[in-house]
């Protein structure tokens, strides 16, 4: 049915698809990475394929072809048409791709998700941080390269500008943003718990010598 | 008695000078369905912005799927929307056997739609369930609870679990419907609109539920449909889209249902259309089980994909071989990939899979209706009070499991 769509994009743009199948019903243009933006907004905006529902962004990695080691790929419907069909293309490894938010604004977590995920930067993006992995994570885990048993190096303290407020209550019991090092802590000389509260190692004294409490912290 | 400030020329001057306050929430906290970070700017008790983290339930679906047998993945797919996991896995099962062209038997369907439907009616009894409670209205919570109990009495008389049952089969389903499967369905069925009725009459008229519900979590049909919202999130806002009707899969073009659709898109649109499409999905069952042929294989008897019966196996070589191909090596669906959706509980759950002619999935990707419902709750969340975080990221029904992967 949305075999239209293809034979239209194939009008205008001609040779700029550089394919268009049909393979078990899903219908699918492969564009190059230059024309990405441009069709994709095309899609949208032209009458007779109105593709104004954005369905989903995703990628697949091919390491082992020749040419471009990523497919990335967009999922559109029509509301009135009810057409739906899948856009390719083909990204090399450290290649970045326009993002799309200024034509649908829900690409903004699709791309943040390639980008965990496989290491695709989109220019344009506001605000390309890793959405469900950690910053400091090493690598890209939908790689192909990227082995499954991969252990991640423990995660170092992070230093957060702008706290500068104690938390009001003891050191342990907050813990923002790391782990307790209960060795070190039963021997007297424990680390920093959050740079929040950094400037009181040293202060404490050892759980085995009874108590809890921490010095009042001096104003320096 | 009126406030005195309104006497007052300039009200701003009043209004004591303040900077934003970033505000954490979550990701350990009870309102927090699953596990998620919000991190809030608030003007007061105002939300200005809202930077939505998710990714604290990422267990690489995607990634684990690569390494196992295509039937491998069924155990993960139940995971994914672990309130309605029988969708997921006839979604699964869909996926492949377009790729693989296979056909299933008629009954298979029917008992796919009967089981998928009761999955729906789990889905949006403990979304609504839970929204109610969240505001304060802890009985009906109980009543919900209640009836989504017998739901799962019911799933786990068919598949032996009551949450994840891995009950899907490429070419089929594990197993035929128990003999007194209808009886016993159809017998909750008054139940089930009874604590809905008491529901609907113990909170439609109270003030406090309508205040909180209805003009708080806005959205327009535009916007959502821009940000790719599916399912309820999209449906209150006035767009018919459900997968069912639209694009029918199985046999929704036979049944007789409609798709209830609200016009507001605020968070009272969302539970009503959750109620009402509850109830339409008792009517596709009771549909359902007057056309599902009650003799018959529940599998497809395509020997190249499903495995063959124990009787074979034991008393034939060919058996013997199938089985053990099967099992050794898993089926090899042709190369190719495809796209195949269909709706779930919050929305259109699409599987893209990838085939390199082997036993192993080259790429599963599953697109989660909740993943882009989410993005979209910030838009709901701006300009609302901090308090009404509550209910609009309650009508969403974020499920960690299929959000993170």
């Amino acid at each position: 049915m949305s075999k239209k769509v293809l034979d239209r994009l194939a009008s205008a743009f001609g040779d700029r698809i550089l394919e268009a199948t049909s393979f078990r019903g899903d219908d699918q243009a492969v564009v190059a990475p230059k024309d990405w933006k441009e069709i994709a907004a095309f899609l949208r905006d032209d009458a007779s394929c109105a593709m104004d529902h954005f369905l989903d962004l995703t990628a697949a990695d091919y390491p082992e072809r020749d040419g471009p080691r990523f497919d990335v790929l967009l999922f559109l419907r029509s509301t009135k048409l009810n057409y739906r069909v899948r856009l390719k293309t083909r990204v090399g490894d450290g290649d970045s791709l326009a993002s799309l938010m200024s034509v649908w604004p829900g690409a903004d977590w699709g791309e943040r998700e390639i980008y965990d995920m496989f290491g695709v930067k989109f220019e344009g993006h506001p605000d390309m941080r890793r959405i469900l992995l950690y910053d400091e994570f090493d690598g890209f885990p939908l790689r192909k390269d990227y082995p499954i048993e991969k252990t991640q190096p423990l995660v170092a303290y992070r230093n957060v500008e702008g706290i500068d407020k104690l938390p009001p209550f003891g050191p342990d019991e907050g813990q923002p943003f790391s782990r307790i090092d209960w060795n070190a802590r039963l021997e007297g000389k424990d680390l920093p718990v959050s740079p929040a509260i950094s400037v009181q190692v040293g202060k404490r004294k050892a759980l085995s010598q009874g108590s809890e409490d921490v010095e009042p912290v001096s104003e320096e | 008695m009126e406030p005195f400030y309104e006497e007052h020329e300039d009200e701003t001057s009043l209004e004591l000078p303040a900077e934003p306050m970033k505000l954490n929430m979550g990701p350990s906290h009870p309102a927090m369905h699953g596990t998620i970070r919000m991190v809030l700017e608030l003007d007061g008790e105002t939300v200005r912005d809202v930077d939505i983290q998710p990714g604290y339930l990422h267990r690489g679906f995607e990634k684990s799927c690569e390494r196992g047998t295509w039937a491998q993945v069924f155990p993960y797919a139940d995971r994914l929307n672990y309130v309605s996991p029988m969708l997921n896995n006839v979604g699964f099962s869909l996926a492949v056997e377009k790729l693989c062209e296979i056909k299933v038997p008629d009954r298979c369907t029917y008992y796919r739609v009967i089981l998928g439907e009761l999955a729906r009616i789990s889905d949006h009894l403990t979304c609504n369930g839970a929204t109610a409670m969240e505001l304060g209205a802890f009985t009906p919570f109980l009543w919900i609870i209640k009836v989504r109990d017998w739901v799962w009495d019911l799933l786990e008389q068919e598949t032996g679990a009551r949450m994840t049952h891995s009950f899907g089969r490429i070419g089929g389903m594990a197993a035929p419907p128990t003999p007194h499967f209808k009886e016993a369905t159809l017998a909750i069925f008054p139940e089930i609109d009874r604590a809905m009725l008491e529901t609907e009459k113990l909170l439609l008229h109270n003030r406090i539920f309508l205040d909180r519900t209805q003009g708080i979590g806005k959205l327009t049909a535009e916007r959502a449909i821009a940000m790719g919202c599916t399912g309820v999130v999209l449906r209150s806002t006035g767009v018919d889209y459900d997968v069912r009707k639209t694009n029918p899969y199985m046999h929704y073009d036979q049944f007789d249902f409609d798709v209830p659709v609200g016009h507001d898109g605020d968070n009272y649109d969302r539970f009503m259309c959750r109620f009402e499409e509850l109830r339409q999905s008792m009517k596709i069952i009771k549909q359902a089980f007057d056309k599902m042929p009650n003799t018959g294989s529940v599998t497809s008897d395509d020997v190249r994909f499903v495995l063959p019966d124990k009787q074979e196996v034991y008393h034939t070589i060919e058996g013997t071989i199938a089985h053990f191909k099967l099992v050794m090596e898993g089926l090899k669906p042709p190369p190719g990939e495809v796209y195949s959706f269909t709706e779930g509980g919050n929305g259109e759950l699409g599987f893209y899979i990838v085939s390199d002619g082997s036993g192993t999935p080259y790429r599963v990707r599953v697109r989660p209706p909740c993943w882009y419902n989410l993005r979209t709750c910030r838009e709901m969340l701006i300009g609302d009070m901090i308090a009404d975080i509550i209910p609009t990221f309650g009508s969403i029904n974020m499920i960690g499991g299929e959000c993170d992967r």
